[in-house]
């Protein structure tokens, strides 16, 4: 309400017609109107807040064992305490402490593996656009065979090769899943391609690599930065799969994949122990999703008010 | 001072059309052997109809395309021959769609802006007093100058775009269909504001529209292009009152009056110019 009086007040003021709403201000608001992309932001921020302070936050060393105080049920089981909320695993290591440095993982894979991809996708997919003819023949080409190749069959052929490891896992993740990247930059640079405003910077002397630079990447960021979020959700569940099947993160580092592997013996007996990292999983890549979603609904035209 | 601000000698852009993987290309001949030559502070109109080669004979003066065979000489100098950069400083272009013409992810004055910084011309406060400057020339408020694109009228992104390609201090402008993209009451605004500025400054206008009541209202001299060639050139008087070449007078009497009583321009019979040419 009061945000409504206080647009009236300033169509008087101003003596214009239009109400004076701030850039900024129009975004916030479609930004708070917008209810996935704020549940998601909101719960995106509390797992990245978690994780970084996980240090300070965790009530157990994570990498501590204690035969003595195995397989502990989480606190609203009958059996469960307040000193491990989510209880322990099978070698008596504290639950909560593991998923949250568990979430370091997830997060840091996610974001690098995305990162690394972008910038192959992008120049890939932006000089293809650009350029067309045989440079684009022969990119169109490179990403037609890495979409031939299954990626889950690459990764573990390529992990059980060189062996697995934190930065084994980004590197392979980064080198495999810059398609989209590549096919999204390449389609929304063919439409700016001959745009007037490129011609306009061609005339003046504008460098090539000023053009692609400066000119024509900051119009198709936007795209690229949804492709993004949904590539750090697929990264972080092919880690979670590599990790589950022994060919990703190596234990006894806490990753959600390895928790629900390394609980996948219990699970009927214990259900707790692959639901807990289980639910955790879901509920990152879905957040994640939700913000990308929500980029997306912001950035389209379409949308805006 | 150079004998011509433009002169194109035997210019033409041939495109081969791909049929199908078996068969030959067919030969599109875009710009067909064009020579023209515009006097230093002269306002040369193109006209002619859809797709009969004058966007790509814009594209070959203002580099953007390679001729086949010819040349442009720019102020009596080779195109080709000095810099893009150095080249840019004679000629700019004014685009025909100002909603395409300007990046939407920059500022009025970071666009305005953007070829002093490419030629590397003058600091950052001699910068802005020129966009300053070229605004008020122009009749863009000063206001305006830190908003997008997005938040402008098509009048007053067709002022940046001339203001943009002003602030060079350019002799020469080509203007593709400068107007064809506005409203009506707004193509006045930006014509007399491109006449003025002519005055002003002094300026050499390559002209192309299919407009022929814009040309009219602007131009010296008026060449008549169909299918790749200049099918006859002249003084204005001579092409809209006394025009020789059938297809000028097809394409004069195809203009709507804006007589409602007077009907629809007659249609006149195609061969008659396809056998002249």
């Amino acid at each position: 309400m009061s945000d409504a009086t206080s647009t009236v007040s300033t169509v008087s003021n101003a003596n214009t017609f239009l109400p004076v709403v701030p850039e900024w201000r129009r975004t916030l608001n479609r930004f708070l109107g917008h209810r996935g992309l704020l549940m998601g932001s909101i719960i995106l921020g509390l797992i990245v807040v978690l994780a970084i302070l996980a240090p300070w936050l965790v009530p157990h060393d994570p990498y501590l064992q204690n035969i003595s105080q195995r397989m502990i049920p989480p606190v609203w089981h009958e059996k469960g305490s307040w000193e491990h909320v989510f209880g322990t695993d099978k070698l008596g290591r504290d639950y909560l402490s593991r998923l949250l440095y568990g979430a370091r993982i997830s997060l840091t894979i996610g974001l690098s593996a995305a990162l690394i991809s972008g910038l192959i996708g992008t120049t890939l997919g932006v000089l293809a656009g650009y350029f067309g003819g045989r440079v684009d023949a022969v990119i169109s080409y490179i990403i037609t065979t890495r979409l031939a190749m299954p990626v889950v069959l690459v990764a573990l052929a390529m992990s059980a090769l060189v062996g697995g490891s934190l930065q084994m896992v980004i590197i392979l993740l980064g080198l495999l899943l810059w398609d989209r990247f590549a096919v999204v930059a390449r389609s929304t640079t063919q439409q700016l391609r001959d745009a007037e405003f490129i011609a306009s910077a061609k005339v003046l002397g504008a460098s090539t690599t000023y053009i692609l630079v400066r000119e024509l990447l900051p119009n198709i960021l936007s795209a690229l930065i949804v492709v993004m979020t949904l590539e750090m959700a697929h990264a972080i569940l092919l880690e979670a799969t590599l990790s589950f099947l022994g060919l990703g993160v190596q234990p006894p580092m806490p990753s959600w994949g390895l928790m629900i592997s390394e609980g996948k013996a219990y699970m009927f007996f214990k259900p707790w122990v692959i639901a807990i990292p289980g639910i955790a999983l879901m509920v990152l890549v879905l957040a994640i999703n939700l913000v990308g979603d929500g980029l997306r609904d912001m950035n389209a035209p379409e949308g805006r008010n | 001072m150079a004998e011509y601000a433009l002169e194109l000698t035997n210019l033409s852009r041939h495109f081969y059309l791909k049929n199908g993987a078996f068969k030959e290309p067919t030969l599109l001949k875009a710009v067909d052997g064009i020579s023209l030559r515009i006097r230093p502070g002269e306002t040369l109109g193109l006209v002619g109809e859809s797709g009969c080669g004058k966007s790509t004979l814009a594209k070959m003066i203002l580099g953007l395309l390679e001729p086949t065979d010819g040349d442009v000489l720019i102020n009596d100098k080779m195109r080709g021959a000095s810099s893009r950069l150095s080249m840019s400083r004679q000629l700019q272009p004014i685009f025909q769609d100002p909603y395409s013409s300007l990046n939407p992810r920059k500022t009025i004055e970071q666009i305005i802006r953007l070829p002093l910084q490419l030629h590397k011309m003058g600091d950052a406060n001699s910068q802005q007093k020129a966009v300053k400057d070229i605004s008020d020339l122009v009749g863009l408020p000063e206001r305006l100058l830190t908003n997008y694109p997005g938040q402008l009228s098509g009048g007053q992104r067709q002022r940046v775009a001339i203001a943009r390609a002003l602030i060079l201090k350019p002799n020469i402008l080509v203007c593709d269909e400068p107007t064809s993209a506005l409203d009506v009451s707004v193509q006045a605004q930006i014509l007399n504001l491109l006449m003025d500025l002519k005055k002003e400054l002094g300026l050499t206008y390559l002209f192309i529209s299919h407009n022929l009541g814009v040309v009219e209202h602007l131009v010296d001299r008026v060449a008549v292009m169909y299918r790749g060639k200049i099918v006859e050139q002249g003084t204005r008087e001579d092409i809209f009152q006394n025009a020789q070449h059938p297809y000028t007078q097809a394409l004069l009497s195809s203009v709507l009056t804006p007589e409602p009583a007077l009907g629809l321009p007659e249609v006149l019979d195609s061969s008659a110019w396809n056998q002249a040419s």
